[in-house]
C-alpha cells in the first residue's frame, strides 16, 4: 500500500501510509485507538474507497472496489466481529459463497471433503457439522482463518485476533499463524498486546494520527520504544485549567469491589467533591461496562456504590437519577437522543416529573421555558426549543444530551467519550463546562479514549486493563507513554 | 418556528391523511351529485367507522412504540362475549347492568392486553407472534363460551348504546340529524386518547420509547411499565368496541369483530400518519385515516361501485397513502 488517504467530515483518517508485507511474513499494525488501524484495514479489505493511493499485490497495480475484488486479489479479513453463519455447520460456512455443486444442486460430500482437507492442513481439530454458533470464540475464528484459506487468501489481516481467547487457544492461534506462515501467506496482525507481538511478529508498523510513525522489525524495536512511537509527541489541545480538589473535599462517589462479568472488576475507587477521574484503557478494557454498572443501565454481579457515604442501591437507570447520578452515554445517536424529538423533549425526559401541572399534564411552556435556559447556558446552536434534534450538528446534540442531565442538577456525572465527533470549538466548551461543574462541587467520572483528554482533564488517572486497575496516576505524573503502558500491559 | 419554511411545510406536515381526504370529498362529491356531503350521509360514515376507529386509537398507541397488536378484533369479539354472557347471569338492571357489564369487559381486555405484553416486555419477544397467539386463543375462547352461537341479550338496557341517537332535540330544527350514541362513544375515546398521548408523561414517554427506547431507559423512563401500558389500552379498545357490537346486535357473537376490522384498523392508523417503525404518530391521524376509509366504502357504494373491486381500490388507497407519507417524509428531510 503505498500513500493511502482518506477523510471523514472533519477528520484527516489517514495521511499518506504506505507500508509493505512479504508472503510468509507477519507484520504487528500497532496504533492507539482512533489511529487508522482499522480504515486502513478496511480499505485493503475493500470496504470502504480510500482518497488517495495505491495498492499493489505482487507488484501489479491493483484496484478494490469491494470485498469481492479483494476476495479475489487473495485478501483475507478475520474481523473481531465473525461474518459466520450461526446456524450452518463449520463445513456449510467454509464453503459459503463458493459451494461446490452438481448438475446445480448442491454437492454435500464434496463440501464435506473440502472443508476436511483445509482443516487438516491448518491442524484444526472440529466437528465439521456442528452449527458454528454452539462453537467457542476460538473455533469460530479458526473457521474464518479456514474459510479465508479456502478462498486462496494470501494475505490474510486479523483484527485483535486474541481479544477474547483463553491463554490456551492463543497458544493455538499461534500454532495456526505458524502454519499460514510457512505455507507462504502474509499476516497483517493487529494487536495491543505487547508480549504477543514480540512472539509472533516479524516487523511492527507503528500508526499514529492516520500516518505510519516508524516500521521496524520486532527484534530491533524494544516495547518501551513502540509504546512511545503509539502516543508520540503530540500537539496538546487546550484545555482549560482545572480548578484544585480542595484538601477537605468530601468523598461523592465509593465503588467498592464492584464486578459484571465477564468485563469488570472486581475494582473499586472514589471521587471527591469538585474532582475528576479519568478512566482511560483501551477498547475493550471495561471502561464503559464500568459507567453502566453505575449507572444502573446493566446491573452489577456484586460491588457497594455509596453516595455521600451512604449506601444507595442502583438497579435501574430511574434509581441513579435519584441520586443524582448522570451518565452521558458514549453514542449519543444510539442512546442519548431520540433523533425524532424536538430539543425541548429531549431535553426534560428524563426530568419530566417536574413539569406536570396539577392535573398532571404536561407543562409545555415550563417546558420551553426550562430549556431555552440550557439554551442559552450552554450555548446550543438551534433555531428553538423545537427544532428536531436529528437536525442539529454533532456537538449541539452533545450540548442537548448534556443539559438533559444538567437539568436535574446530578451531581456526579459520568462522562463516556464527552466530545467523540464533535469539532475543536464545542470541545473546547465541553471541556470549559465540566470545569464549571467541578468547581460548583460537582464529581466527574470521564472515559475516554483519546488519551491527551484524559491527561489534560483529569485530577486523577486510573489506567483500566481487562476491566481492573493497572496503575493510577496523579494529573501532574501522568506520561502518555505511562498510561499506555499500563493499559496494554507493557514492560516499560 | 414561524419561520417562512416552517409555514411553506405546514401542509405537509399536518397529517397526510388530512389532506388526501380533503381532495377525495370534493372529487366524490362532485361524482355523486352532491349525496356524499348530505349530513345523513356524513354521520351515516362516522356510524360506520366507530369501531374501528376505537381499535385503530388502542392500536396507535401499540404502534407508536414500534409494537404491534394483532390480537385487537378477536379481543372485541371474545369481551362482547363474555359481557353478553354476564349481563344475562347477574340480577341487575338498567344503567347498573349497562355500567357493571361494561367494566366486565374493560377488566378482561385489559388483562388479554397485559398478557400480551408480558413476553413483550420480559422476553423481548416480536410482539407480531405474541398477539397472534392471542388472535387465536380469544377466538377459540370466543366460541367455547358461546358455543359457537350468538348469546342474545335478555335485558334491553343496552339498545340505547346500540342503536339510539342523541341531541336530536337540538339538531332536528337545525335540519340535522341526531347523533348515534357510539359515534359520542367514539369522539369520547378519541378525546380522551388524545389528552393521554399529547399532554401526559406516559404519551411523551410513548412517544420517547418507539424513537429511541435505549435512550429512554437510560433517561430512567420505566420501559416495561409503559410498554405493558399500550397494550393494556389496546385491549381496553377492543373491549370498548365489543361493547358497542353487543349493543348493536343486542347480542355478543364470536362471529363480529373477527372480519376486516382488525386489517382495517391498521391501515387506518398507518394511512393516519403514524409509522410502524415507531415515533410518530397522532389520534387525529387514526380518525382522518379511518375516516378516509370509511368515506372511501361510502362514496364507492353511492358510485354504485362493485364491492369486489371496492377491496382493490381500498387496497391501492393504503399503498398509495403509504407511499404518499413516505415521500412527504424525504422532501422534508432534503429541505430541513
Amino acid at each position: 500500500m503505498r500513500g493511502i488517504g482518506k477523510s471523514f467530515p472533519g477528520v484527516r483518517a489517514l495521511d499518506g501510509v504506505s507500508l509493505t508485507l512479504s508472503a510468509g511474513e507477519v507484520l504487528a499494525l500497532v496504533g492507539e485507538n482512533g489511529a487508522g488501524k482499522s480504515t486502513l484495514m478496511k480499505i485493503l479489505a475493500g470496504a470502504t474507497p480510500a482518497d488517495s493511493g495505491t495498492i499493489l499485490v505482487d507488484g501489479v497495480l491493483v484496484r478494490i472496489d469491494g470485498p469481492r475484488a479483494a476476495e479475489a486479489l487473495g485478501i483475507g479479513m478475520i474481523y473481531q466481529e465473525f461474518n459466520l453463519v450461526p446456524e450452518l455447520g463449520v463445513v456449510e460456512n467454509i464453503v459459503l459463497g463458493n459451494e461446490p455443486t452438481r448438475s446445480g444442486l448442491l454437492d454435500a460430500a464434496a463440501a464435506t471433503d473440502r472443508a476436511r482437507r483445509v482443516l487438516e492442513e491448518l491442524g484444526i481439530d472440529l466437528a465439521l457439522h456442528t452449527p458454528v454458533g454452539r462453537l467457542a470464540i476460538a473455533g469460530q475464528q479458526m473457521v474464518e482463518i479456514a474459510k479465508a484459506f479456502t478462498r486462496k487468501a494470501r494475505i490474510i489481516v486479523m483484527d485483535e485476533p486474541s481479544a477474547a481467547l483463553s491463554e490456551r487457544e492463543i497458544e493455538r492461534l499461534f500454532a495456526l499463524i505458524e502454519r499460514l506462515r510457512a505455507g507462504g501467506v502474509g499476516i497483517i496482525y493487529i494487536s495491543h498486546r505487547m508480549e504477543e507481538i514480540a512472539r509472533i511478529a516479524d516487523r511492527v508498523t507503528v500508526l499514529r494520527d492516520g500516518r505510519v510513525i516508524e516500521t521496524r522489525a520486532v527484534t530491533a524495536f524494544p516495547q518501551d520504544e513502540i509504546v512511545q512511537a503509539m502516543v508520540g509527541r503530540r500537539l496538546d489541545a487546550h484545555f482549560p485549567e482545572l480548578p484544585p480538589v480542595a484538601a477537605d473535599a468530601p468523598t461523592v462517589l465509593e465503588v467498592r469491589g464492584l464486578r459484571r462479568q465477564p468485563v469488570v472488576g472486581p475494582l473499586s475507587f472514589q471521587v471527591r467533591a469538585g474532582e475528576i477521574l479519568g478512566l482511560a484503557g483501551l477498547i475493550g478494557a471495561g471502561r464503559t461496562e464500568i459507567l453502566r454498572a453505575i449507572a444502573g443501565a446493566d446491573r452489577a454481579q456484586s460491588g457497594e456504590v455509596e453516595i455521600d457515604g451512604a449506601a444507595v442501591r442502583i438497579r435501574r437507570p430511574s434509581d441513579a437519577i435519584e441520586h443524582g447520578v448522570a451518565f452521558i452515554t458514549e453514542d449519543r445517536k444510539a442512546q442519548g437522543l431520540v433523533l425524532g424529538m424536538s430539543v425541548r423533549e429531549n431535553v426534560t425526559l428524563a426530568h419530566l416529573a417536574h413539569f406536570v401541572n396539577r392535573w398532571q399534564l404536561v407543562d409545555r411552556a415550563a417546558e420551553a421555558h426550562a430549556t431555552a435556559g440550557m439554551i442559552d447556558e450552554l450555548h446550543i446552536r438551534t433555531p428553538g426549543t423545537e427544532q428536531l434534534v436529528r437536525n442539529l450538528s454533532g456537538g449541539n446534540q452533545q450540548k442537548v444530551v448534556l443539559a438533559k442531565w444538567l437539568l436535574g442538577k446530578a451531581r456526579i456525572l459520568l462522562f463516556d467519550e464527552p466530545t467523540r465527533g464533535i469539532d475543536v470549538a464545542a470541545k473546547a466548551e465541553i471541556y470549559q463546562l465540566m470545569v464549571n461543574l467541578v468547581r460548583n462541587g460537582a464529581a466527574i467520572v470521564m472515559v475516554s479514549s483519546e488519551l491527551p483528554e484524559v491527561l489534560g482533564m483529569a485530577h486523577r488517572i486510573l489506567a483500566i486493563r481487562a476491566g481492573r486497575i493497572a496503575a493510577e496516576f496523579s494529573h501532574n505524573d501522568a506520561t502518555p507513554a505511562a498510561v499506555m503502558a499500563a493499559a496494554t500491559g507493557a514492560a516499560a | 418556528m414561524g419561520t417562512l419554511s416552517s409555514t411553506r411545510t405546514y401542509w405537509l406536515r399536518i397529517s397526510l391523511a388530512v389532506v388526501v381526504f380533503i381532495a377525495f370529498v370534493v372529487v366524490v362529491n362532485v361524482a355523486a351529485h352532491g349525496a356524499f356531503l348530505e349530513p345523513s350521509n356524513l354521520i351515516m360514515v362516522l356510524r360506520q367507522i366507530t369501531y374501528n376507529c376505537i381499535l385503530g386509537v388502542g392500536q396507535t398507541f401499540v404502534i407508536i412504540t414500534a409494537g404491534i397488536d394483532l390480537s385487537v378484533g378477536s379481543l372485541a369479539s371474545m369481551t362482547g362475549v363474555i359481557m353478553a354472557l354476564f349481563a344475562n347471569a347477574v340480577h341487575l338492571h338498567g344503567i347498573a347492568l349497562v355500567l357493571a357489564t361494561l367494566a366486565v369487559g374493560v377488566a378482561v381486555g385489559a388483562l388479554a392486553g397485559y398478557v400480551n405484553a408480558l413476553p413483550v416486555v420480559r422476553l423481548n419477544l416480536p410482539p407480531f407472534i405474541t398477539t397472534i397467539a392471542m388472535l387465536q386463543m380469544a377466538l377459540g375462547l370466543s366460541y367455547i363460551f358461546s358455543h359457537g352461537q350468538p348469546i342474545a341479550l335478555r335485558s334491553s338496557a343496552f339498545t340505547n348504546l346500540g342503536i339510539g341517537t342523541l341531541f336530536g332535540s337540538v339538531l332536528g330544527p337545525l335540519h340535522l340529524p341526531s347523533l348515534p350514541v357510539p359515534v359520542i362513544w367514539m369522539i369520547a375515546v378519541l378525546v380522551i386518547a388524545s389528552v393521554l398521548l399529547t399532554k401526559t408523561r406516559f404519551g411523551r414517554y410513548v412517544f420517547a420509547i418507539g424513537g429511541n427506547e435505549e435512550a429512554a431507559r437510560l433517561a430512567g423512563v420505566n420501559v416495561i411499565r409503559v410498554k405493558t401500558l399500550v397494550y393494556v389500552i389496546s385491549g381496553v379498545c377492543a373491549a370498548i368496541v365489543g361493547f358497542l357490537y353487543m349493543a348493536l346486535f343486542s347480542s355478543g357473537s364470536p362471529q363480529t369483530g373477527t372480519g376486516d376490522e382488525l386489517l382495517e384498523s391498521i391501515a387506518a392508523v398507518v394511512v393516519g400518519g403514524t409509522s410502524l417503525m415507531g415515533g410518530r404518530g397522532s389520534i387525529i391521524g387514526t380518525f382522518f385515516g379511518a375516516l378516509l376509509i370509511g368515506s372511501l366504502y361510502n362514496a364507492m357504494n353511492l358510485l354504485n361501485i362493485d364491492s369486489y373491486l371496492q377491496k382493490v381500490v381500498l387496497g391501492a388507497v393504503i399503498l398509495l397513502a403509504v407511499v404518499l407519507d413516505e415521500l412527504r417524509k424525504r422532501y422534508l428531510a432534503r429541505s430541513a
